[in-house]
């Protein structure tokens, strides 16, 4: 938002709380901000949450989580003990902000501040429940001071009251119970992975932790914890840790994607073990994964969220590692129930639902075939017939990985034995797939393996299915193209050619004045 | 299903079932609830992920929704008084909570009544984490933990509502019901499928009987004076 409108905003916020409000007058303004409220409802919010507010409008079917129920006045994100109606600043907090890791976006830079009041005072009439209530905020204390020590707390807490049960010993949401959640409408819903906060409904600081922690997020299997400390259980210092301990389970800020991941050069052999020590001195990027929506059957509730790579050569090899959080190692029978519930919840009118099976987990690694010389790339969703691509594909359960040839979505076909020379090895931990490719960067098949060049770059791209939540075929998590670039050797004149340059640099800097004084000196004109 | 875990939750049904303080005076209605057809089997319960429970039965525990007794009738059947009470009659909250505890990853009871604004006392006897989620439509719903042995939490509903439904998300197989009504007229049937309702107003009455998988049964009585009535009610196997 440019500083102009955030003024405009903040001019709006004291406009609206200078309004005088005597009794009959606020019964008045809550009648226009009703009607007010209605309008903006029908054009910005009806299509998700429905008419009537029942959480049921044209799109919901393709969202899960399902667009809230305004009927039920259920809702999670509140500052208000569990069982209570959210404070108005509440419910506007969430559509100001809208709810990470859901489809619910920030409508603060689209809507003005009277708008989304309106909408407030609006939502409320949707549930009796609202009338003549006044919700009162629970009353937090400020975080004490983190650290080591803070955190260390926070994990016996973790530990002690039973939150890996759900969200699992690293805090991948990968717990024992988490393949049987389902919200209140019955819907399946899984538990938050805690290494992810920047998607954690509530917020991902510390303080919106802690507030989760007090609040429970209503409708769903997260409880309140607030019983332990009125109870004194647990101290509220000790809760505050457990806040910290979560927060530390994610980085200090989000992972963004860069166009470009590096494969540096390595003397020796490469680390073909996925916990390889050597794997520490490779830098990681981060690949953001979306359902994949383009072609028939869609898939709108990807499981896997992005993947992490890492990549080395040796000028004969190329090792690539790739990590991603999953939550179950399928095939998984204990989670079929659940794949079917989310394959039934999913089932959009372009797209019967198969019968659940227990697939395995996948990944694909694309490439074109060759380098392209261009800007032109084969299409990123496996290709065409004109324009195919060639893959690393591995999945769970099986022998490895394989590589093959695409042609399409749907049109894949394995390359004969003969041709085969990928290897892969992979490790699955607490909630995390680890999986490390290999192959020499020239192969015999020079027509349908891409032979690797250093100081090129390469477009790579990436899709990913959890097989426990139903993914399977078409129904995927999918990467548009990055590039990938092996380092080049470096030569000892990379070192020699800076100063050169410096030098030439110089050089050609002081005979420039030295001509510009002597031009100025002969010619007596001014320049 | 004659497990020392049946006993133990048949006697605790059987000690609900006293439901609320009875009025004095008034008539009475009682009868049992019959069960017809083959006995269905309960799916026994795997705890082994969680060794603490699963140490408190000697045979491995089954779920509760289909309890038939011995003697052909059915358990944890909620029986109340649907209508027929004077419109303006108001009585009395009891003062003391109804319990409900949290014992080998099992409710206890599984079927229970209070009254509206009556405390519920939620209490945990096992040493590990369950949530306690109360679903209602009538009623706000609530989601709790308790992730200590010894705790106790108190709610109270503020509307009538047949039933509001308890469930434990970490352990998927844990549910109890909760019937909230706005009078102290209803049962609970234990280990005979008995009830009894006492210190009814002359009136005719709608009886209703609530069971989790069979749905529900009416019966219509008309009572005088201190008389003791009785009313049947049947749900057959499906």
């Amino acid at each position: 938002m440019s500083g102009g409108r955030r003024a405009g905003v903040a001019l709006l916020l004291v406009a609206a709380a200078a309004v005088p409000r005597t009794a009959p007058g606020a019964q008045r303004a809550a009648a226009q901000d009703t009607a007010r409220g209605k309008a903006v409802y029908d054009r910005w919010c009806a299509q998700c949450h429905g008419e009537t507010g029942a959480g049921d409008g044209p799109a919901a079917g393709y969202m899960l989580p399902r667009p809230r129920d305004f009927t039920a006045a259920l809702y999670q994100v509140r500052s208000t003990a569990s069982g209570e109606l959210p404070t108005d600043a509440d419910i506007l907090r969430a559509i100001d902000q809208g709810l990470p890791g859901t489809a619910m976006p920030g409508w603060k830079g689209r809507l003005s501040a009277d708008d989304r009041r309106a909408l407030v005072a609006y939502l409320k009439t949707f549930s009796a429940f609202f009338e003549g209530a006044t919700p009162q905020p629970l009353e937090f204390t400020g975080p004490p001071g983190g650290g080591e020590e803070a955190v260390r707390i926070g994990r016996q807490m973790y530990d002690s009251i039973g939150c890996a049960k759900c969200h699992g010993q690293a805090g991948r949401g990968d717990g024992p119970s988490t393949a049987e959640l389902d919200d209140d409408a019955g819907h399946p819903i899984v538990a938050a992975d805690l290494t992810q906060n920047w998607r954690f409904n509530g917020g991902g600081r510390v303080e919106d932790i802690y507030r989760t922690l007090r609040t429970g997020l209503d409708g769903t299997p997260m409880p309140s914890f607030s019983d332990l400390i009125d109870q004194r259980f647990l101290t509220d210092r000790e809760l505050w840790h457990l806040a910290q301990y979560v927060r530390s389970l994610s980085p200090a800020t989000p992972p963004r994607a860069r166009d470009v991941i590096l494969a540096r050069r390595v003397d020796g052999p490469l680390p073909a073990a996925p916990d390889d020590s050597a794997w520490a001195g490779a830098e990681e990027f981060w690949v953001p994964l979306v359902g994949q929506i383009i072609r028939k059957s869609r898939w709108f509730a990807s499981a896997v969220t992005g993947v992490r790579v890492r990549a080395l050569h040796n000028g004969e090899e190329l090792a690539l590692r790739a990590a991603w959080n999953d939550r179950s190692q399928s095939p998984d029978t204990a989670w079929l129930a659940y794949a079917r519930k989310v394959l039934a919840a999913l089932a959009g009118d372009d797209s019967a639902p198969p019968e659940a099976r227990p697939w395995p987990d996948q990944l694909v690694v694309q490439f074109p075939r060759r380098i392209p010389t261009g800007m032109e790339r084969p299409y990123f969703l496996m290709g065409s017939g004109a324009e195919p691509v060639y893959q690393w594909r591995w999945q769970s359960g099986g022998p490895g990985a394989e590589e093959g040839t695409a042609r399409g979505l749907e049109r894949y076909e394995v390359q004969p034995p003969s041709s085969q020379t990928l290897g892969a090895r992979a490790v699955y931990d607490q909630g995390e797939w680890r999986v490390v490719f290999t192959r020499a960067l020239a192969t015999p098949d020079t027509g349908n393996d891409l032979q690797f060049e250093t100081g090129r770059p390469i477009p790579i791209a990436f899709f990913a299915w959890d097989g426990s939540s139903g993914e399977h075929g078409t129904r995927m998590a999918v990467s548009s193209w990055y590039y990938l670039a092996l380092a080049e050797p470096t030569p000892p004149g990379v070192f020699l050619a800076p100063i050169v340059a410096a030098a030439l640099t110089v050089g050609l800097g002081l005979l420039a004045v030295r001509q510009a004084n002597r031009g100025r000196g002969g010619a007596g004109r001014p320049a | 299903m004659r497990t020392v875990a049946t006993i133990a939750a048949a006697i605790a049904v059987g000690l609900a079932c006293a439901g609320p303080l009875a009025a004095q005076g008034g008539a009475t209605i009682t009868g049992r609830v019959r069960f017809t057809g083959p006995k269905p089997t309960n799916p026994t319960i795997d705890m082994s992920e969680e060794p603490q429970c699963k140490a408190k039965y000697q045979t491995p525990p089954r779920a509760e929704t289909v309890v038939v007794n011995p003697n052909g009738t059915l358990a944890n059947v909620f029986v109340y008084v649907k209508s027929g009470l004077p419109a303006d009659a108001k009585y009395p909250t009891p003062t003391t909570p109804v319990v409900i505890d949290q014992d080998g990853c099992h409710y206890r009871p599984h079927v229970l009544g209070v009254m509206v604004g009556q405390q519920l006392e939620i209490r945990n006897s096992d040493p590990l984490l369950h949530n306690i989620k109360a679903r209602g439509t009538a009623n706000r719903g609530f989601n709790i933990s308790q992730p200590r042995a010894g705790m106790k939490t108190t709610r109270t509903f503020s509307r009538p509502e047949v039933m509001v439904a308890l469930e434990c998300n970490v352990h998927g197989w844990m549910n109890a019901y909760v019937g909230v009504l706005p009078h102290p007229f209803f049962a609970v049937t234990g280990t005979d499928g008995a009830f009894t309702i006492k210190g009814l107003p002359p009136g005719t009455y709608t009886l209703e009987a609530w069971h989790e998988k069979y749905g529900t049964r009416t019966a219509t009585v008309t009572v005088t004076g201190t008389e003791t009535k009785t009313a049947e009610f049947t749900f057959a196997a499906q």
